[in-house]
This record gives C-alpha cells, sequence and structure tokens, in this order.
C-alpha cells in the first residue's frame, strides 16, 4: 500500500518546511515557533502535531516507538504505529532502548534515554502563558521581554488555594534560563527528565502550530517560589506487578468495593522489569 | 488639598508639545505642563475633549503624533515617546501605575485580590510566597478591604473595592507617578467618597504624584493640586485647583462650573 503515499505520508516540500522550523526550534530552546501544520487524516488533538514531526524526520533506518500514557498499546499508539509502517514501512518497537524515535503523548519513558534518540511530544496547548493571559500578542511580547510574573500567578494562586503548589501535569518550566516552556501534559514527575537530557526533545502543536524544543544537554528548571519549592508525587507502595519504586505509577480500582493497585504507567519499563527480575 | 508639592525637586514628567491626531481629527494639540514630586494635578473636560488620550499618551499606551514626554528616571530623564517598548514596559510596571475607569481593564478578573497585588512583585523579581502574600495584606489594610477576603475574586467585590483593589496593586511596587483615568465615575457618591478619602492618605503617606483625569469637579477639587481644562483636545487654562473652580475665566470653564448639579 505504501506506493500510494509518499515516504511517511507528507509531500517533501512540507517535510523539508517542518524540518526547518524545528531547526529553528533547536537553535532557540524553549521559543515555539509557528509553522504551516498540515492537515492530516486524524482529528486536532489525537497528535496532529507529533506526527507531523515523526514524519518529518523519519528514515528508512529509524526504529519508531509510540506511546500514550506510558502505554505502548493503547488506541492512540498503535494506531499512529501502523500509520508509519503503513506509509514509510519503517521498523517499530515497544522497547524504549531500541527506538531511535519516540513519539509520546504524556509521558517520558523510564527507561533513561541515550545520546541520538528523539522524543516527539504531541502537544494540546503549547502557550503557558494562556490560562492567565489570553491575547497571544500580548503572551507574544511577555516572552519577548521575559516578562515571567504572571506564570508565578498561576503558581501563586494554587499555594493560595491548596496551600502548595498542586499543578500536577504541565507544569511549566525555563528553558535554558531564558523561556518559560510548558513540556505538554507530561506529569510533573518527569520535568526532571528533561534537564540536561542527553536526547533531543521536540514539541509540536497541530491545531496551535507551533514547534519547539529543548536540545540536548540544555538546563531546564521547574519553576517555584523560595518557600515552596518544586515537589515530586511519591506513592506510598510499589508497582504491583514489578515492584518498581521509583516509577510514575497509575492507580486501578479493581472492583466496586474500592480495591485498587498502584502499577507502572510506563508498560514497557514495567514488563522489561517483570521479566527480566524475576 | 493635601498638603504642599515639593518644589525643591526636579520635575517627575515634562510633556511638551504633546499632539495626537487620528487621521484629521484631533485627539490633543500641544500639551505642556509638568508634574513635581508629590504634586497632584487633574485634567478635566467634558466627554471626548482629549483627556484620555492624552493620558494614554503619557502612559505609553498610544504613540503620539508629535512632541515628548520626559520622564524623570533613576538615569536621568528619558523621552517615552522615542523609548522602545522594553524599555517602556519595564517603566509601566516599575516606576508608573494606571489606573482605569473599568476595573475590569486593570485587574484580572480570575485571579484572587492577593494574586492580583502580588503580579506587580512577581514580575520584579519577587520569588518568596509568605512575603508576597504579607506584603498583599498590608495593602489590603491600607486600602481599607477586609484582608479575609485575600483569596477572593475580585468579581465577588463591589465596584468601589474593586476600584481600591486596583489601586493596591498598582501602589504595591511603590511607583513614582499614578496615572488616574476616571477612577471615580461609575461609583455612587459615598463609595466615591472613600475612595477619594483612601487616595488623599496615599498621597499623602507616599508623597504620591498622580495625574487625574476626571470630568468630575468636585472629585478634582478635593483631590488635585492644580488643573488643566481641556477643550476639544486642547488646554484653555490652567492654574490653582482652588482658582480655577471658584473664579473661572474662560467661558467654557465657567460653563463647566456652573454645570455641576447641586443637591
Amino acid at each position: 500500500m505504501s506506493h500510494q503515499y509518499n515516504f511517511a505520508y507528507l509531500d517533501e516540500q512540507s517535510k523539508k518546511m517542518i524540518r526547518r522550523t524545528m531547526l529553528k526550534a533547536i537553535a532557540i530552546p524553549g521559543f515555539q515557533v509557528p509553522f504551516g501544520g498540515r492537515e492530516m487524516p486524524l482529528p486536532y488533538g489525537w497528535g496532529t502535531g507529533g506526527i507531523q514531526l515523526t514524519a518529518a524526520i523519519l528514515g528508512k533506518e529509524d526504529t519508531l516507538k509510540v506511546i500514550d500514557q506510558g502505554s505502548d498499546d493503547t488506541v492512540n499508539a498503535i494506531s499512529i504505529k501502523k500509520f508509519f509502517k503503513t506509509t514509510a514501512d519503517i521498523e517499530v518497537t515497544e522497547s524504549t532502548e531500541n527506538a531511535t524515535i519516540i513519539q509520546t503523548r504524556h509521558r517520558i519513558p523510564e527507561t533513561p534515554l541515550k545520546k541520538g534518540q528523539i522524543m516527539v511530544f504531541q502537544v494540546p496547548i503549547p502557550e503557558p502563558l494562556q490560562f492567565i493571559e489570553p491575547r497571544r500578542r500580548e503572551t507574544a511580547k511577555m516572552h519577548a521581554y521575559q516578562e515571567y510574573g504572571a506564570m508565578y500567578v498561576k503558581l501563586y494562586e494554587d499555594i493560595a488555594t491548596y496551600g502548595r503548589i498542586a499543578t500536577a501535569f504541565d507544569y511549566p518550566v525555563q528553558v535554558n534560563q531564558r523561556y518559560i516552556m510548558s513540556p505538554s501534559p507530561i506529569p510533573k514527575y518527569d520535568n526532571p527528565k528533561l534537564n540536561q537530557s542527553p536526547a533531543i526533545h521536540f514539541f509540536g502543536a497541530g491545531r496551535e502550530k507551533r514547534i519547539y524544543a529543548v536540545p540536548p544537554f540544555t538546563d531546564v528548571k521547574s519553576l517555584d517560589f523560595e518557600d515552596y519549592s518544586f515537589e515530586l508525587e511519591s506513592w506510598n507502595e510499589p508497582c504491583s506487578i514489578c515492584g518498581s519504586t521509583t516509577s510514575f505509577l497509575d492507580e486501578i480500582i479493581t472492583d466496586d468495593e474500592g480495591t485498587r493497585l498502584f502499577i507502572c504507567s510506563d508498560t514497557e519499563y514495567c514488563q522489561k522489569r517483570s521479566q527480566g527480575g524475576e | 488639598m493635601t498638603g504642599m508639592p515639593d518644589k525643591t525637586n526636579l520635575p517627575l514628567l515634562k510633556v511638551q508639545n504633546l499632539s495626537k491626531f487620528f487621521g484629521k481629527h484631533i485627539g490633543c494639540h500641544d500639551i505642556n505642563f509638568e508634574l513635581s514630586p508629590g504634586e497632584v494635578i487633574g485634567i478635566v473636560g467634558e466627554s471626548g475633549s482629549g483627556k484620555s488620550t492624552l493620558l494614554n499618551c503619557i502612559a505609553g499606551k498610544t504613540n503620539p503624533t508629535n512632541g515628548a514626554v520626559y520622564f524623570n528616571s533613576s538615569d536621568g530623564y528619558i523621552d517615552l515617546c522615542m523609548s522602545d517598548e522594553a524599555l517602556l514596559r519595564k517603566i509601566a510596571r516599575t516606576q508608573t501605575g494606571f489606573v482605569t475607569q473599568n476595573s475590569r481593564d486593570g485587574l484580572r478578573m480570575g485571579i484572587s485580590a492577593g494574586g492580583n497585588i502580588g503580579e506587580r512583585l512577581m514580575a520584579n523579581g519577587m520569588r518568596n510566597y509568605g512575603q508576597i502574600r504579607k506584603i498583599a495584606l498590608e495593602w489590603l489594610e491600607t486600602v481599607e478591604i477586609d484582608p479575609a477576603r485575600i483569596d477572593d475574586l475580585p468579581e465577588t467585590f463591589s465596584g468601589g473595592m474593586q476600584q481600591r483593589l486596583q489601586i493596591a496593586a498598582n501602589l504595591v511596587t511603590e511607583p513614582k507617578i499614578m496615572l488616574m483615568d476616571e477612577p471615580t465615575s461609575g461609583l455612587d457618591v459615598s463609595v466615591q467618597a472613600r475612595l477619594i478619602d483612601v487616595l488623599r492618605k496615599l498621597v499623602s503617606r507616599l508623597n504620591l504624584s498622580m495625574v487625574l483625569v476626571t470630568h468630575d469637579l468636585a472629585v478634582a477639587r478635593l483631590m488635585c493640586h492644580r488643573l488643566y481644562v481641556m477643550k476639544n483636545g486642547k488646554i484653555i487654562e490652567s492654574g490653582l485647583s482652588d482658582q480655577i473652580l471658584d473664579d473661572p475665566r474662560k467661558p467654557y470653564t465657567q460653563l463647566l462650573v456652573s454645570s455641576v448639579l447641586k443637591p
């Protein structure tokens, strides 16, 4: 079927345009670069941004991993993998280690990333200041002049309302001591993985038509107050499948009596551990 | 009047030959005045006389067609009309305050009162929650809002409280100049009186300088040291408040003064 489409679905001109935008994004870490987002054969909100970036950088030798909320086998992950298998005939994998490109929705894998790997995030809302300041013209100026007081207002409101910084996902970060960036809705648990990461991280927002990036070995700092510092979530019990105490856990309710268990959100990591460890 | 202005210092603001045209229409034309530290000047006139245009030019919100606005910053006089936007915005969040007629334009309605006051502090680099909170509480008290309402949204406040909150949110970084665009209109008389009371206290306590645009001559008399009367974009008469209001010389000013309703 692949002969009906250009390699990886998008035409070469579009891919070139996206790659140029990505280079610009790499050059200005954390800055949202507009690009001519194309219509993709799936609805906005299902990963049109991420898919375009993946299509633009995919080569014949690449091995692709796609995760959705840490899982390799949900509908979104499977469909996107199938899409690229069909249109580009490339290798797909569930192994974080073997993948050269990892497209992700809402997680960074637990297995540490390596030099040469590329993370592609699907981003719904690229503008971290949007909730405070809805005018795009104004937020562009706030970024340009580094007026980031308003971002702290959001954290202030959290503490005033909940007594702590209650933002648990899409936790704003400052990249390379300059731009404030939304790390897409990853849990704040994953924020430290962005800091000085050896991999490249690309963020693609399809509906908003923005691309931004964190180059390898770049400082990524989660915002906080002097007296209310950035904290990670923690769980009282280990993963009930692999026993990990250092991984991000999902809570699963198993019956109507309120019985619940905690398991790793990263399925590949969990599987690898339970097969290798026991 | 609230104490005599300090004349020993250099003027904070020098407006020179300021003009703003909107196509064929005159916004304001050939405006000249100076503002000294601790002085409150009023700009009065009917609707459409160019008062707000003038204020927006001074605040850097509108780019004037002609003329200059010299601001006495810590680095000497700066012409605000020739400065780049980055500097203008820096001055606007540290050294000047702007109180709008409609508090919705000056406040973030979805953010608590404390957050609104804290924003300017955080914009200027304060990163200590406890400290921000403490200062916000003090300012709420200063503008006579119950500190217990620090976490309430401004939407739940009355019009007068919103206006006082807006003033607190501007004064928290202790700006040199407050620019006020009809701060009392839309409020009923008793609420107006309280707002004026708070403002007068602040002016005398902080030695504030203020440019107050109003069409309400009663407010002008209570607040301002000097008055400028505007008509069709030009200043037609200026002088001490009492002098203008008690002994107006120009027919237009006489008309304006005589048209004030008396109960």
